[in-house]
């Protein structure tokens, strides 16, 4: 079976970013600190930008990773997940491992490209009670959804929309999950699933204005790719 | 897991078998099943001729890759709304699931077929027995069953087309919209039956399906485990999944 280009990158010795590694995307990375992107809005001192092309993409992927497994970390050190039934402290295990993984496999393929560390706050989350819980959870599942259904044509190098292929069908399945605990058979009701029977697929744009109540760090995305 | 029931009687290596097409094709001489199902992808071959044929405004790799959709959505619904109008076979509290389920099933049937306009397949005639090997619309745990192993390989499927679809933006993004709900209800289906909605390496409780899961353990990348593993749903080619299609297609029609 042929290995996949991130296999290979584990393989390698050199450790560079698969962005530089794959030899396809030496435009983008020299567009991140090039004159290239002269004309696009620079971030304000201290804050984040995204940055440009497929690895502005990928970081904004890194960013909402970063997001859901920081909320999932404090979700499992609270007093509902403490006290919750095994079944479902077994769902969100599960879901707070696999999302610490996309974010970890996120930051080690962008390398140097990736961005810092974000910080990120949730005092609208009540951990202590199930449905504020469960009620962010699905919120931040959907929206990832959405983010990654939205994101798949903003990339332009076929092995990054694979791995963003790898990575949304995971999170819908947890989308199903969570929402089927707050509600049973909603795993796919008509709020996210429309009458074609078609998931959302929200821009970059609307999906950080509903994560910006989160993210500390200011974040901006005005050079990432829109076509 | 009963048996006796679910796969009665089915032979333990049948869908091993048929889920190979070379193996298949090696055994044409063994089992009339295996033959159906070897000339399977002959008749994929034909209709994906036939589209090119009269391929309009859409370049010709992605209509065949939409009539690759279509077909596997032609599948899904016909195996819901059978299952559905079967009575006594799907219990009262599970229709819930299994209702939305058959229409999005058929709401992508639409679509594509609208897409698609002229250029649209012809809808294969099934046969959800696998040639009298399964009886799913008789017993409700192979129902189950047959429904997961549909879901997560439809997930796959659309995963390993994505590419094949970056030329055309409304058309890549219409396939991940379909692509993220058929996870949807994979993870349901699955966890209806009281599995986890997510794929442990390439785990099955049904052995027989065991194409269906081939390669989902790669951890690309990360520290292998079974999080990793279950971190990341992989894809599948089209010919892997005509393969497994292929057991509940009728060829020559």
């Amino acid at each position: 079976m042929e290995l996949n280009f991130l296999d290979r990158l584990a393989r390698s010795t050199s450790r560079r970013t698969f962005l530089q590694w794959s030899g396809v995307t030496v435009g983008v990375m020299a567009l991140g600190c090039s004159d290239d992107s002269g004309s696009g809005v620079g971030p304000p001192s201290g804050a984040v930008d995204l940055g440009t092309g497929d690895t502005g993409v990928l970081n904004y992927a890194y960013a909402l990773e970063q997001l859901e497994a920081a909320f999932y970390t404090q979700v499992l050190a609270g007093a509902y997940f403490s006290g919750a039934a095994a079944a479902e402290q077994s769902i969100l295990t599960d879901i707070r491992n696999h999302e610490v993984i996309h974010r970890d496999f996120l930051k080690a393929a962008l390398g140097t490209g990736a961005i810092a560390d974000l910080e990120v706050s949730f005092t609208s989350v009540n951990f202590a009670d199930r449905a504020s819980v469960l009620g962010a959870a699905r919120a931040f599942e959907d929206l990832g959804v959405a983010a990654y259904n939205g994101a798949g044509k903003l990339l332009t190098t076929p092995d990054y929309l694979v791995v963003a292929g790898k990575i949304v069908s995971v999170e819908a399945r947890h989308a199903a999950a969570i929402r089927d605990l707050l509600q049973p058979a909603s795993f796919a009701a008509s709020d996210v699933v429309n009458a074609s029977g078609l998931d959302q697929a929200k821009p970059p744009s609307e999906v950080l204005a509903a994560a910006d109540v989160y993210i500390t760090t200011e974040v901006t995305a005005n050079n990432l790719p829109t076509t | 897991m009963n048996d006796k029931t679910i796969f009665g009687g089915l032979d333990p290596e049948l869908l091993e078998r048929v889920t190979s097409r070379r193996n298949a094709v090696g055994r044409t001489g063994k089992m009339a099943g295996a033959v159906a199902l070897a000339s399977m992808p002959v008749m994929f071959g034909l209709m994906a001729r036939k589209a090119f044929a009269q391929a309009g405004g859409l370049p010709q790799d992605i209509i065949n890759v939409l009539n690759f959709a279509l077909t596997l959505e032609y599948l899904e619904n016909d195996y819901y709304q059978t299952g559905l109008a079967t009575g006594g076979l799907i219990p009262a509290a599970d229709r819930a699931v299994f209702e939305p389920i058959a229409a999005h099933e058929a709401a992508h049937v639409a679509l594509l077929e609208g897409v698609l306009g002229a250029n649209k397949v012809q809808k294969p005639t099934f046969d959800f027995t696998a040639s009298g090997t399964l009886d799913p619309f008789g017993d409700y745990a192979t129902f189950q069953a047959l429904a997961q192993g549909f879901e997560d390989a439809g997930v796959r499927a659309y995963k390993g087309q994505a590419t094949a679809l970056m030329a055309n933006d409304d058309i890549l993004t219409t396939a991940l919209q379909i692509h993220s709900v058929e996870a949807r209800h994979a993870s349901a289906v699955r966890r209806l039956r009281g599995q986890k909605g997510w794929i442990t390496g390439n785990q099955t409780d049904v052995p027989q399906l065991q194409a269906i899961y081939q390669g989902e353990e790669a951890a690309n990348g990360t520290a292998s485990s079974p999080q990793a593993a279950e971190a990341f749903d992989e894809p599948l080619t089209m010919d892997q999944v005509l393969a497994v299609a292929g057991s509940f297609i009728v060829a020559g029609v």
